[in-house]
């Protein structure tokens, strides 16, 4: 399958397999009214299979969002063709507005004005618990 | 602005601390009873309460302050839609200090951000009861002279059970404390909390259903209610509500010094034939509760400056 290489824009590399859709979900990428590519289950030596993003613009991307999703995932800035930048992912300390606490009993279930925060309550299994409940995010 | 949500907002030295004022409080009561003078305590109940909501009422009276009061949510501006940020803020400007209650987990969370004057947490959904545990510590000390070297029993619910979740935590900082959970399965103690307050402290506990045969070895047992609130299935409630019932037939091979305590209210899990029992420690929680309650307005309100 091919797909252009792009000339200006962001390709998001080295998504574990079957995080792409979720990652391109929280982005919202769909609302873009650019070109952007989803690639599922692309061969890759390192990792077996994964998934890439690409998108034809030269826009700027919560990056928070992407290491929520999946801190291996790598981004490259792509700039007349060239790759001029690879930024580094890591977990965010603080999620702010990016996924919403599912528990029923939490305040921000009724009160909608409230920032959805999650804090990274544990590193090494990536898990996230909100500011107010507590609840771990799903 | 120093609030109080959760018992892990209070240090080690702190807990001690206001164990220490309790009972100088116990001791000298006289000495305590105009240290509030022209300060108002603001009691928000968004939910029903009996004992909370009066303790602290009592414990501001009896430090010399007045209390105002709001009971019932359906009459205030809660129910025009106010938001909880909006009514602290408002509540903020007339009063020295807040303890609320609401069903909701995080309320008190999102109270304290908003308000310019100290927030208790009186309750918040099953999340976290701060001063329920303050009142089980001051009982556990004044029944056994500290907190280490006990074996704590935990009894009913303890996966929804805020005060036990919050106790553990507490008297986890204590040395040669063991823990034997007795629960339902499906009511057993979050994996999170034991992982927590547990597990990462070596601490040793047992996990059993039976009652009986773990009441030889305990010094605390530690009773819940099945908490019908708390459960979006009746079905589940109605079968899990009956699942342990202290009664004097099951203290037979129990420790002479046992304390059975009970955060209340209960409904059937603890037989009112052990009311006489000189190990029932459940209603002097209640006065305990007054005195934590006591002591933590004072604490406060002093951080604050406001006394």
């Amino acid at each position: 399958m091919n797909i252009d290489s792009i000339q200006n824009g962001v390709v998001i590399d080295h998504i574990k397999a079957g995080y792409g859709m979720n990652l391109y979900e929280l982005l919202k990428l769909g609302e873009l009214d650019v070109s952007v590519a989803l690639i599922k289950n692309v061969q890759s030596k390192k990792m077996g299979k994964k998934d890439i993003i690409k998108i034809d613009a030269d826009i700027e991307l919560n990056l928070d969002i992407i290491g929520y999703v999946d801190p291996g995932a790598t981004v490259n800035i792509i700039k007349d063709s060239v790759l001029t930048e690879k930024l580094s992912i890591d977990m965010p300390e603080t999620l702010v507005n990016v996924i919403k606490c599912k528990n029923p009993r939490c305040i921000t279930s009724c009160e909608q004005e409230l920032d959805q925060i999650f804090k990274l309550s544990d590193k090494k299994n990536g898990e996230y618990r909100c500011i107010y409940c507590e609840a771990k995010a799903k | 602005m120093r609030s109080v949500i959760d018992i892990v907002d209070l240090t080690t030295e702190e807990l001690d601390e206001l164990i220490k004022t309790a009972v100088d409080i116990i001791n000298n009561p006289n000495k305590y009873s105009e240290i509030c003078r022209g300060k108002k305590l603001a009691t928000l109940f968004f939910e029903p309460s009996t004992r909370t909501r009066m303790s602290f009422e009592a414990a501001m009276y009896e430090l010399g302050g007045h209390v105002i009061s709001m009971t019932d949510a359906g009459s205030s501006s809660a129910a025009k839609g106010e938001s909880v940020a909006d009514t602290a803020k408002t509540v903020s400007c007339y009063t020295d200090i807040i303890a609320m209650r609401h069903p909701k987990e995080g309320a008190a969370y999102v109270a304290a951000k908003a308000a310019s004057i100290p927030v208790i947490n009186a309750g918040d959904g099953g999340h976290c009861h701060p001063t329920q545990t303050l009142a089980d510590l001051l009982t556990i000390y004044r029944e056994k002279g500290g907190f280490d070297n006990l074996t704590v029993g935990l009894c009913g619910d303890l996966k929804f059970g805020r005060t036990v979740h919050s106790l553990i935590n507490a008297l986890s900082r204590y040395n040669g404390i063991k823990y034997v959970l007795i629960s339902p399965e499906e009511l057993k103690l979050p994996s999170y909390v034991k992982a927590d307050s547990i597990k990462s402290k070596n601490i040793p506990y047992t996990q059993t259903t039976d009652l009986e045969s773990a009441m030889p070895e305990l010094d605390i047992l530690y009773m819940t209610r099945v908490q019908r609130e708390r459960f979006f299935n009746e079905e589940d409630y109605l079968r899990l509500k009956d699942s342990y019932i202290l009664t004097p037939d099951k203290l037979k091979n129990a420790k002479a010094d046992l304390s059975i305590m009970h955060p209340l209210p209960r409904v059937n899990e603890i037989s009112a034939a052990i009311d006489d029992d000189p190990r029932a420690c459940y209603f002097k929680q209640v006065l305990n509760g007054k005195y934590m309650r006591m002591a933590l307005i004072i604490k406060l309100l002093k951080e604050a400056g406001t006394i």
